[in-house]
């Protein structure tokens, strides 16, 4: 076919993405078959994504806590790899992330610029965590007695990430990071603020080098969700940040049933505070103390 | 076959502490009658002897405790941490000099043998606050770069089996970290708390800074009730059963207040084929009848590599024949009285359940006291891990013993539970040893050892044995609130 000068009927259709969950290292539709609208700044519906349900959060646990023990066993420095590469593969979908920023959410582009960068500099900060948590958390404890005793932290295990709104790539990575530094398996709960980039996150995530499972990601709806993970018992903890209090509530009320560990960093900083969301002290809610005792002698 | 070769002539301990005939409650520096009018008395579960009468705190009680504690809280936050250092290291002074005393109410009131009170309670005791004064002025390299300050008002409500030990776990950390407290001893145990009160009191700590409400779990409720309230409670801090624990953390959910947990056991004994096995058996001996079994992380479940099973067995039956069971106050003693008439039903229950569900029972022959109350120590062979005995928390001298093959199902076996908090292996491989404490799950892994703690060794549980750590650095964490960096 040769070129017409009609633009308007010549203008190339653009391919556009169906926005599925993120979910064991593939890319599954909601089984429930929902999709909720994605609306652009200035109110237009531009997508369509996948309304997770029960049932994907039920197998998202199951996908996380298959792959969770491997992830922890990894060496530290492993995972500290694994995280860098995540650096490396948003710092090549930077341009996608800024403009989903600025077409969805409204904001301009230098703001859309700098949530992206401190986002990447947030992974490779945590790149460099993995094989210190030991150090900072742990230690070998000077008992009064002969005995060899040390304190390691290790993972707890599948830990549901539920994400504020407001500048959700930055809030995604930030509570993400902590979680599967310590090895950790997450669940991220995606900002609805922006369906899209929380997309664009996962299909970054399973170009980097972090098992399929270690990671997922849905997007649906907060309220519908945090009841059944905070009754899941197969959740060993959640992590939040800056939530409805109805939600905190639901989440609080429903892990006292198998006593998950719950921080919802209530009084934490915003995101951008590097001094507090760059300390141990962010990953430490999220790992178990281990104390271990040995008679010592010749 | 009572007493075929030796006997112990009565060596009981002399000292008797001086105590008044009845106690108010401990607020703002005073004991104060409760205005909830209500009193109760505490006895002797030895004797079934009265001890003192004490205060039976309501909901006002507490209110008015937990306002004193806030009214201290500004002043005591800011005072300089090395003078609070000072106070805390007095404290700990002064509790050594009166450690025997101490250690003397301590068996009268909770029934356990004055060899335990006086030779592991009294010394840890002391030990968690001289550790803990000299962590007041060091906080901000605890949590270097994170700021840490007091969290506020510290609501903490503690159980029956450590009563003086689990106050200084809850009160030393807490009070070094600049905040205030309302400590709830549990019901049967009141009297180690109300001294230390007044132990407190005299080696200057100010008023206010901590409170003691006695009473029963109408009192804790109220606590927990308070929990985010204005001007009420900033922290909760409990240890106790896994049940209550699930109460408490519903109570507080949704109020944005810091919780810490610390409950339940079914806690693991594994022995291996090349363990030293007479080490072993003291092992297991200690970590199933230490207190009459009255301890969140003893070693319930016993383990035992199929192969030796029938060997081990017959050295343990033979070493619990020795147990000398009795007054608790004998210096002889090794297995006191059980701390109340309703634990001693809920052991018997269990005990029950035990023959009733199959398993085989051996209990030491020995005659009880006829006033009191007492369980023989026992063990159950033949266990299945369905059976009641093998998973839940039976607070008691009873002993579930199961076998396995290889260290893979050791570990499954002995992971097998909703609980946490401690596990024991016995096996003279280090690799093995120290494989096996990578792989299971709790929080305190005592290798050839067992039931040992320590003021700088942080203690607490995995799963549903609870959260939060109590001792060392780790656990300073329970008491402060990190910044960032603004």
């Amino acid at each position: 076919m040769s070129p017409t000068k009609n633009t308007a009927k010549s203008a190339r259709v653009e391919v556009a993405k169906t926005l599925k969950l993120y979910m064991n290292g593939a890319f599954p539709r909601s089984e429930s078959g929902r999709t909720i609208p994605v609306k652009d700044a200035k109110g237009r519906v531009v997508a369509h994504a996948s309304h997770a349900s029960r049932k994907d959060l039920r197998d998202a646990v199951e996908a996380a806590n298959a792959a969770q023990p491997k992830w922890a066993a990894a060496t530290a420095y492993n995972r500290g790899q694994v995280i860098y590469r995540i650096a490396e593969m948003l710092e090549a979908r930077r341009a996608e992330f800024v403009s989903l920023i600025q077409q969805i959410e409204g904001r301009s582009k230098a703001d859309a610029t700098r949530e992206v960068d401190h986002a990447i500099d947030r992974c490779v900060c945590f790149a460099g965590w993995t094989d210190k948590i030991a150090s900072v958390l742990g230690g070998k404890q000077p008992v009064a007695g002969p005995y060899f005793v040390f304190t390691m932290p290790e993972a707890t295990g599948t830990v549901a990430v539920v994400v504020p709104d407001e500048q959700p790539l930055l809030a995604m990575v930030t509570l993400l990071l902590p979680v599967i530094s310590a090895g950790n398996a997450a669940i991220v709960i995606a900002p609805m603020t922006n369906a899209p980039l929380a997309v664009a996150l996962g299909e970054a995530l399973a170009t980097s080098d972090v098992p399929g499972g270690v990671i997922n990601i849905l997007t649906g709806m907060r309220a519908e969700l945090c009841p059944w993970i905070a009754s899941h018992r197969d959740i060993a903890a959640v992590c939040g940040a800056q939530l409805a209090a109805a939600d905190a509530k639901a989440l609080e009320l429903g892990a006292a049933e198998n006593l998950k560990r719950v921080c919802l960093f209530h009084d934490a900083p915003k995101f951008d505070d590097d001094a507090f969301w760059h300390s141990p002290f962010a990953i430490a809610p999220f790992v178990e103390l281990k104390t271990v005792w040995h008679p010592s002698a010749l | 076959m009572t007493n075929t070769t030796f006997s112990y002539a009565p060596a009981p301990e002399s000292v008797r502490p001086v105590l008044k005939p009845s106690y108010g409650l401990f607020i703002g520096g005073k004991f104060v009658e409760p205005r909830s009018g209500k009193s109760f008395k505490t006895i002797n579960p030895a004797t079934e002897e009265t001890i003192a009468t004490v205060a039976d705190a309501g909901a006002e009680d507490v209110a008015r405790a937990v306002a004193a504690a806030r009214k201290a809280f500004p002043a005591w936050a800011k005072t300089k941490p090395a003078e609070r250092a000072k106070i805390m290291f007095r404290i700990a002074r002064r509790i050594q000099e009166r450690s025997r005393e101490l250690a003397v109410l301590e068996t009268m009131n909770g029934g356990k043998p004055i060899k335990e009170s006086r030779d592991e309670d009294l010394p840890l005791v002391v030990q968690h606050f001289f550790h803990h004064a000299g962590w007041c002025d060091k906080l901000p390299y605890a949590f270097a770069g994170a700021m840490p300050k007091p969290v506020g008002v510290c609501g903490q409500i503690i159980p029956w089996n450590f009563p003086l030990m689990m106050a200084a776990w809850k009160l030393a950390p807490a009070i070094a970290c600049g905040n205030t407290c309302v400590l709830k001893p549990a019901e049967t145990t009141p009297m180690t708390a109300l001294m230390l009160a007044e132990i407190m009191q005299e080696c200057g700590l100010p008023d206010g800074v901590v409170n003691i409400v006695t009473g029963g779990p109408d009192a804790g409720r109220a606590i927990t009730a308070l929990a985010g309230a204005k001007n009420g409670v900033d922290k909760i801090a409990f240890t106790g059963s896994t049940e209550v624990g699930k109460a408490i953390a519903k109570a507080v959910a949704g109020t944005g207040t810091k919780l810490t947990l610390e409950l339940g056991g079914k806690s693991p004994n594994i022995v291996f084929a090349d363990a030293a096995l007479d080490q072993a058996v003291e092992g297991v001996v200690s970590g199933i009848w230490f207190n009459q079994g009255h301890v969140c992380c003893a070693g319930s479940r016993l383990f035992v590599e199929e192969s030796i099973h029938d060997d081990f067995l017959a050295r343990l039956t033979r070493r619990m024949q020795q147990l000398r069971v009795g007054d608790p106050l004998d210096k002889n003693t090794d297995v006191g009285a059980i701390n109340s008439k309703a634990q001693l039903e809920t052991i018997q229950r269990f005990v029950k359940a035990g023959s009733d569900e199959g398993a085989q029972k051996f209990e030491v022959a020995c005659d009880l006291p006829k006033k009191g109350f007492w369980c023989k120590p026992c063990i159950f062979t033949g266990v299945q891990p369905s059976h009641t005995i093998a998973r839940e928390e039976i607070f008691g001298p009873v002993l579930s013993v199961m076998t396995f093959r290889t260290p893979e199902e050791a570990v499954q076996r002995a992971n097998n539970t909703t609980y946490g908090l401690s596990a024991g292996v016995w096996t003279e491989k280090a690799a093995r040893a120290l494989e096996m404490s990578n792989r299971l799950s709790a929080g305190v892994v005592w290798l050839n050892t067992f039931n040992r703690f320590d003021a700088s060794a942080p203690f607490g549980g995995y799963r549903e044995s609870g959260f939060g750590r109590e001792g060392g650095r780790q656990g300073l964490s329970s008491y402060v609130k990190l910044g960032g960096g603004r």
